[in-house]
């Protein structure tokens, strides 16, 4: 059974319909990309599988219970783990506090904080930084771990290598597929970036005014 | 010397008392972005609360620490319930029905007490500072305030509630999106701000009395220390009280307590307009 089924869904702002007749499946332990140009949908379809938009029609089954109807925070606590466009860190929080308070939100013991630093070493340094301070890159990868904090089964992972350096692309890459290996993680990853998207997917979709299809276009063909 | 030290003495009295009036009100603003315009009616019902309860035999000290903030913090549970919940995200809405319930609060307590001041004895005396006195039940409220901003900080500062509650103040959605219950957050808060007005009203009780319209005496200036101090919590109510509690009584002293009264405004108008995101919107920004 999927870890996650998205079937005939539709969601958007207000009036304004974004997302049509969405359906995909995401597998324990699977990388599902979803690549698609600026104003296509791949934003709105996490925020909607999140819960940060409500969904207008179609099914959410996560671990085989439909939450398309819960607020983002009971969907939190199920496992279903966010990591926003824009990472949306805590400004006047520190790093620590950041992981903390993820921790706390998910009812996880506080060890798991210590854990997920020595995952992301890069963060050891700068632990008592507030994390408005932060470089991009450091923020992406405090967006990361925070999620992870909260021990979810599935990352929905917004663009993550928007405005970073590559070095900490790459560093995110490594990490992602060793955290896959040890935690059984899953990820559904929304991406405009083709190369980080062929290192990391084990599938892609293409999504193309609010619509998902198999993946078709030229540069992921290349990529294939 | 002795009037020296009955002045500093004096504007530590002023800048508690203003702190205490608005600290309810920080904290629900500061934390929800709600301007409750029903604050006044908390610290009029807190001290309403402590003289019905000492009158009916309570204890002086336990009907202001116990029985005035719990009164008005069920008192809010219910308002938060019935009304707020129901309109977050929403300030002028919020604005309006705060205000229409702050109009029912004292159209209720005037039909049952009448619309007259009633008192409490202020306890304690006064101590006497070389040709001068200040009343002992003033310092008490002057310390208790400080301790109250000190609570609020370690428990803002160092506990997992304070960790929560300072996350959803910054990044709500974020804070939902972690596994954080908005609503439960909210009605906390609100609660807790409710509470606050209730003891900042019962201690104030023996000081000034309280009558049903006493409210509107207390909201201007808590509004404006608000607004003044900006979105930091506690730093910015602290420092907006020490600023204009200063001017206060810098005034009172040289002319009259009126126009003290008047330089306060004045210099809340002339704070808004070089900073018009309060003290903390331009210095102390990381602070609570």
């Amino acid at each position: 059974m999927s870890l996650l089924t998205v079937s005939d869904l539709a969601a958007g702002y207000g009036q304004i319909g974004i997302l049509r007749d969405v359906a995909l499946t995401v597998d324990k332990g699977e990388i599902l990309g979803v690549l698609g140009h600026n104003g296509m949908g791949k934003s709105t379809l996490l925020k909607a599988l999140s819960g940060a938009i409500p969904v207008t029609r179609g099914a959410i089954v996560f671990e085989g219970l439909d939450v398309a109807r819960e607020p983002p925070f009971r969907r939190a606590r199920r496992g279903l783990g966010y990591v926003p466009q824009g990472r949306q860190i805590f400004p006047a929080l520190t790093v620590r506090e950041n992981m903390e308070y993820a921790a706390r939100a998910a009812a996880q013991p506080l060890e798991i904080v210590d854990d997920m630093i020595a995952r992301f070493p890069r963060l050891t340094p700068i632990l008592d930084r507030a994390g408005g301070v932060l470089s991009g890159g450091e923020q992406q990868i405090l967006a990361l771990a925070r999620c992870l904090c909260g021990r979810p089964s599935l990352v929905l992972l917004d663009e993550p290598t928007e405005g970073i350096q590559p070095s900490i692309r790459d560093e995110i890459v490594e990490t992602l597929l060793r955290l896959r290996r040890s935690l059984g993680l899953s990820i559904l990853l929304v991406e405009q970036n083709v190369k980080f998207m062929g290192d990391l997917a084990d599938r892609v979709l293409h999504m193309e005014k609010g619509r998902l299809s198999a993946a078709a276009t030229p540069e992921i063909a290349a990529m294939a | 010397m002795d009037y020296a030290l009955i002045v500093i003495l004096q504007l530590v009295v002023t800048i508690a008392n203003l702190a205490l009036i608005s600290a309810g009100l920080a904290v629900i603003f500061g934390m929800m972005r709600i301007i409750n315009m029903a604050h006044g009616e908390f610290l009029m019902l807190g001290g309403y609360a402590a003289l019905v309860s000492h009158q009916a035999g309570l204890n002086l000290w336990l009907a202001i620490f116990v029985a005035a903030p719990v009164t008005v913090g069920l008192i809010g549970a219910v308002l938060e319930r019935l009304v707020i919940r129901r309109l977050y995200g929403r300030m002028i809405d919020t604005m309006l029905a705060t205000w229409g319930v702050s109009l029912a609060l004292v159209g209720v307590v005037t039909v049952i007490f009448g619309n007259r001041v009633s008192g409490i004895s202020p306890p304690l005396g006064s101590v006497p500072i070389g040709g001068y006195a200040i009343g002992l039940y003033e310092l008490l409220t002057a310390g208790v305030t400080a301790l109250l901003f000190l609570g609020g900080w370690i428990v803002l500062r160092r506990t997992p509630v304070g960790l929560i509650a300072r996350g959803a103040m910054q990044n709500r959605e974020m804070a939902a999106a972690l596994g954080v219950d908005p609503a439960r957050v909210y009605a906390t808060t609100f609660v807790t701000g409710a509470a606050i007005s209730g003891l900042a009203g019962a201690l104030i009780a023996p000081i000034t009395g309280v009558a049903p319209s006493i409210g509107s005496v207390y909201i201007a200036k808590a509004f404006i220390t608000v607004i003044s101090g900006g979105t930091a919590i506690l730093t910015g109510a602290l420092s907006a009280s020490a600023l204009l509690g200063s001017v206060n009584t810098a005034f009172s002293f040289v002319m009259t307590p009126v126009l003290g009264e008047v330089a306060l405004l004045a210099a809340a108008v002339l704070l808004l307009r070089v900073l018009p995101r309060g003290i903390t919107g331009r210095f102390f920004r990381r602070s609570l």
